[in-house]
């Protein structure tokens, strides 16, 4: 008994209890659901095995779909709490879980996947090859991704969740101060994941650079390919600092080191430094993918080519390297003198340059273009003036100065959302309504999504506007309740309807998909919105080996070329071609990851060394394994593409 | 003959132990340790970029443009880092 005491939850109370049973009886309902539709065979082989970048995009997309009701429901009750003043709906301590587990869920566990869907499925079409360049470390990256959403996921059931916020300052985060297993499982569970980004970096890079169809230099590469190769280099840059941070967090928790101590040497403030050195250029892994799909989505439904198109090149280099030089702004008031804050004030402020030549860009396009709304299109006309909005306070926020007025005040909270949902989450929405017809084979309900464009916009600014001005009036962030003469009230009032508004678009979004799987045509063309780029060249649903014949390149517009200007794109016959095998390794390692992981933070010594053990034999089975790949036979590719092509 | 012995190796080789050589006798001498620590870090940034460009053939292939790229910004970002740190957490801290 004495050993299940650990598991215990430290703050108690019935929402939880109730979480619990609701999540047994998910499992349970999952479990004999496959059993009962004899799915577990299917499961295996098109799913947990898969190495195919199609399927590991699909996964991340039902993952970001999952994480962002997850964390939806956090931020509706945030927000529930802080609608009137002196409210009791959660008390101190269970406000900190919520809005901590919120942001992790959010930035690390919803937006993430939702770029990393993107990249996977979009990337290798665009290029015209295959697959990714290491398929089996994709199926890899994805699988420690999950097991890292699943570690947190448990955590308030399980132990107890974090309580110390998505950012983890020491002191705060120590022992001293964050007794429960809370924050061990924030470490753990970024840890994992992390090292899956860090994975899907590497192969990135290496599958633009190298796998790219003949005639395609990297200036003739779709924008989206683009954006995704300058995100995964500053991934590849980033990440590792977010890891050693995070092995030296875990290590002052669990093995008593002093490194981010305030005494006995330590320095606590440095996690604060390390934390923002990934976390500014993190946001711009964010912002950066959904940019390349505005550019996409806007060029194709102006019907003309993107409006600077080296310069968007140039710009997104720019802030791959600016997004290093900024991340003081994160904490002006913690200490650094003048000089210090002004070089970082500088910084910030010219990073704006790029992102503005970006938003003019599009604008250019648009101008004598001849557009079209669609869902994708309103999405990305609404994304510019709102994130505007966001870039603009940004960039008040930058100046070290007058900061000490914003710093964590509503005002700041206010700013990163008017960035991150326009930029970010439309941007997936947008990404989404585009794409669907590619990954599904049917169009999304047109009239249903541009209902929930607006909805949401609007309850964006509904929600996240009254921050700016209670934020001004001093109310600050994290803070579980106010009292009434504070005259908050009112604009909390008002948020919490906008947090209601956007509960109702998410949930509409969902129906959409029910909606259009049910009721919408399939008798679509695999280019439905007159695109222009390699994706859109292929059949949809796409067959496993993408394109049947390598496409041959000679602009940024490949298949705009061949529909109107006489470009062969498929030159050749069919050849056969070769694919990787499945492989149950992936899914395996990193279960054993997540229980490595789960062992770590109740400090169970014995199971944390033998999953240990177990990560470094499915390391040695990779090693050692002899695996050639198949072919698929020239009258396959003929059955396949006669039989696409019939319907 | 030029198979057999392989120049630029075993002077690499020989260099890379003259600079190990080196970084060690900082343990064993009374040097201050700023000296001590200019030593190292001057032995120990030569010592990569030889591993680098003798052992890891980081100039013998085409794509030795991407390479350099990549080495240039990752040193660049890598000195913004520290420094930026030290900015922060240490000179510009008051
Ligand atoms: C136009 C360029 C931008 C500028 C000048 C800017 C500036 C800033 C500054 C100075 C802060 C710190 C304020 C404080 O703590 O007092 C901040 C916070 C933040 N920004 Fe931005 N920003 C910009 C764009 C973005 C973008 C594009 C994103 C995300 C996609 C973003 C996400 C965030 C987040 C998440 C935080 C706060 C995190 C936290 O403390 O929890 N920003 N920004
Ligand atoms: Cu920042």
């Amino acid at each position: 008994m004495e050993f299940f005491e650990r598991f215990a939850i430290p703050h108690p109370s019935p929402a939880i209890y109730a979480s619990m049973v609701a999540i047994g009886l998910t499992v349970i309902a999952i479990v004999a659901g496959l059993t009962y539709f004899k799915k577990w065979g299917y499961l295996w082989r098109e799913w947990l095995t898969t190495v195919d970048h199609k399927h590991i995009g699909i996964m991340y997309l039902i993952s970001a779909l999952l994480m962002l009701f997850r964390g939806g429901a956090d931020a509706i009750m945030i927000r529930a709490q802080l609608a009137v003043p002196d409210n009791k709906l959660l008390d101190a301590q269970h406000y900190n879980e919520v809005f901590t587990t919120h942001g992790t869920v959010m930035i690390i566990f919803m937006a993430m996947p939702f770029i990393m869907a993107f990249m996977n499925y979009i990337v290798p079409l665009q290029i015209g090859a295959r697959d990714v360049a290491f398929p089996r470390l994709n199926a890899l990256s994805f699988w420690l991704f999950f097991m890292g959403a699943m570690l947190i996921n448990i955590s308030f059931v399980i132990g107890g969740s974090p309580d110390a916020g998505w950012t983890s300052y020491f002191p705060l985060a120590n022992n001293e101060f964050s007794e429960s297993v809370g924050t061990n499982y924030y470490m753990f569970a970024l840890q994992i994941s992390g090292l899956g980004t860090l994975m899907t970096g590497i192969n990135m890079i290496t599958t633009i650079l190298k796998m790219r169809a003949p005639g395609m230099t990297l200036m003739k590469m779709p924008i989206f390919t683009w954006s995704a190769l300058v995100t995964n280099i500053i991934i590849v840059f980033a990440f590792p600092v977010l890891t050693v941070a995070l092995i030296m967090g875990t290590m002052d928790r669990l093995f008593a080191t002093n490194f981010f101590t305030s005494t006995n040497g330590g320095i606590d403030m440095l996690w604060a430094n390390f934390f923002w050195i990934w976390g500014h250029p993190e946001v711009y892994i964010l912002v950066l993918p959904a940019f390349g799909i505005y550019s996409e989505i806007i060029s194709t439904f102006s019907g003309r080519n993107l409006y600077g198109y080296k310069s968007m090149v140039g710009s997104m280099l720019i802030i791959s390297f600016l997004s290093f030089l900024v991340w003081t702004h994160h904490f002006f008031t913690m200490g650094q003198g003048a000089l210090t804050n002004s070089i970082f004030s500088i910084t910030t402020m010219a990073i704006a340059v790029p992102t503005g030549v970006k938003i003019f860009n599009w604008l250019f396009t648009l101008w004598r273009g001849k557009i079209v709304i669609t869902t994708a299109m309103l999405y990305s006309l609404l994304f510019i003036p709102i994130f505007t909005i966001g870039g603009v306070t940004g960039v008040m926020l930058g100046m070290s100065a007058a900061d000490y007025q914003y710093h964590n005040t509503m005002f700041l909270v206010a700013h990163f959302h008017m960035v991150i949902i326009p930029g970010v989450v439309f941007g997936m929405l947008a990404g989404l309504h585009y794409y669907w017809p590619k990954m599904f084979g049917f169009i999304l309900d047109e009239k249903i999504g541009k209902w929930t464009a607006w909805i949401i916009s609007m309850s964006t600014l509904l929600a996240f506007m009254p921050m700016f001005f209670s934020g001004l009036d001093g109310q600050a962030r994290r803070m579980y309740t106010y009292s009434e003469s504070t005259g908050f009230g009112i604009w909390n009032m008002i948020s919490f309807i906008g947090a209601i508004g956007l509960a109702i678009g998410f949930v509409l979004i969902v129906y959409n998909i029910y909606y259009s799987t049910r009721y919408a045509s399939r008798d679509i063309s695999s280019d439905p919105w007159d695109a222009r780029s390699l994706e859109w060249a292929t059949h949809s649903p796409v067959p496993e080996y993408n394109f049947a014949i390598v496409p041959h390149v000679t602009s940024t517009d490949a298949l705009w070329d061949s529909k109107y200007n006489n470009h062969v794109l498929f030159p050749g016959k069919y050849e056969k071609i070769h694919m990787p095998n499945n492989s149950g390794i992936p899914f395996i390692l990193s279960c054993i990851f997540f229980a490595w992981g789960f062992s770590f933070v109740f400090g169970m010594w014995i199971p944390a060394i033998i999953t240990t053990i177990g990560i470094f034999i499915c390391l040695g089975h990779r090693s050692l394994e002899k695996d050639y790949g198949r072919y698929i036979s020239v009258k396959e590719i003929e059955e396949t593409e006669t039989k696409l092509r019939g319907v | 003959m030029k198979e057999l012995l392989p120049l630029k190796q075993v002077m690499g080789f020989a260099f890379s132990m003259i600079l190990t050589f080196i970084a060690v006798t900082v343990y064993f001498s009374n040097m201050s340790f700023a000296t001590g620590m200019t030593v190292l870090l001057v032995t120990a940034f030569l010592q990569a970029g030889l591993q680098l460009v003798v052992f890891m053939h980081a100039s013998e292939t085409e794509d030795k443009g991407a390479i350099y790229t990549n080495i240039y910004y990752a040193l660049a970002i890598a000195l913004v880092t520290v420094f930026g740190t030290l900015l922060c957490m240490i000179w510009g801290y008051i």
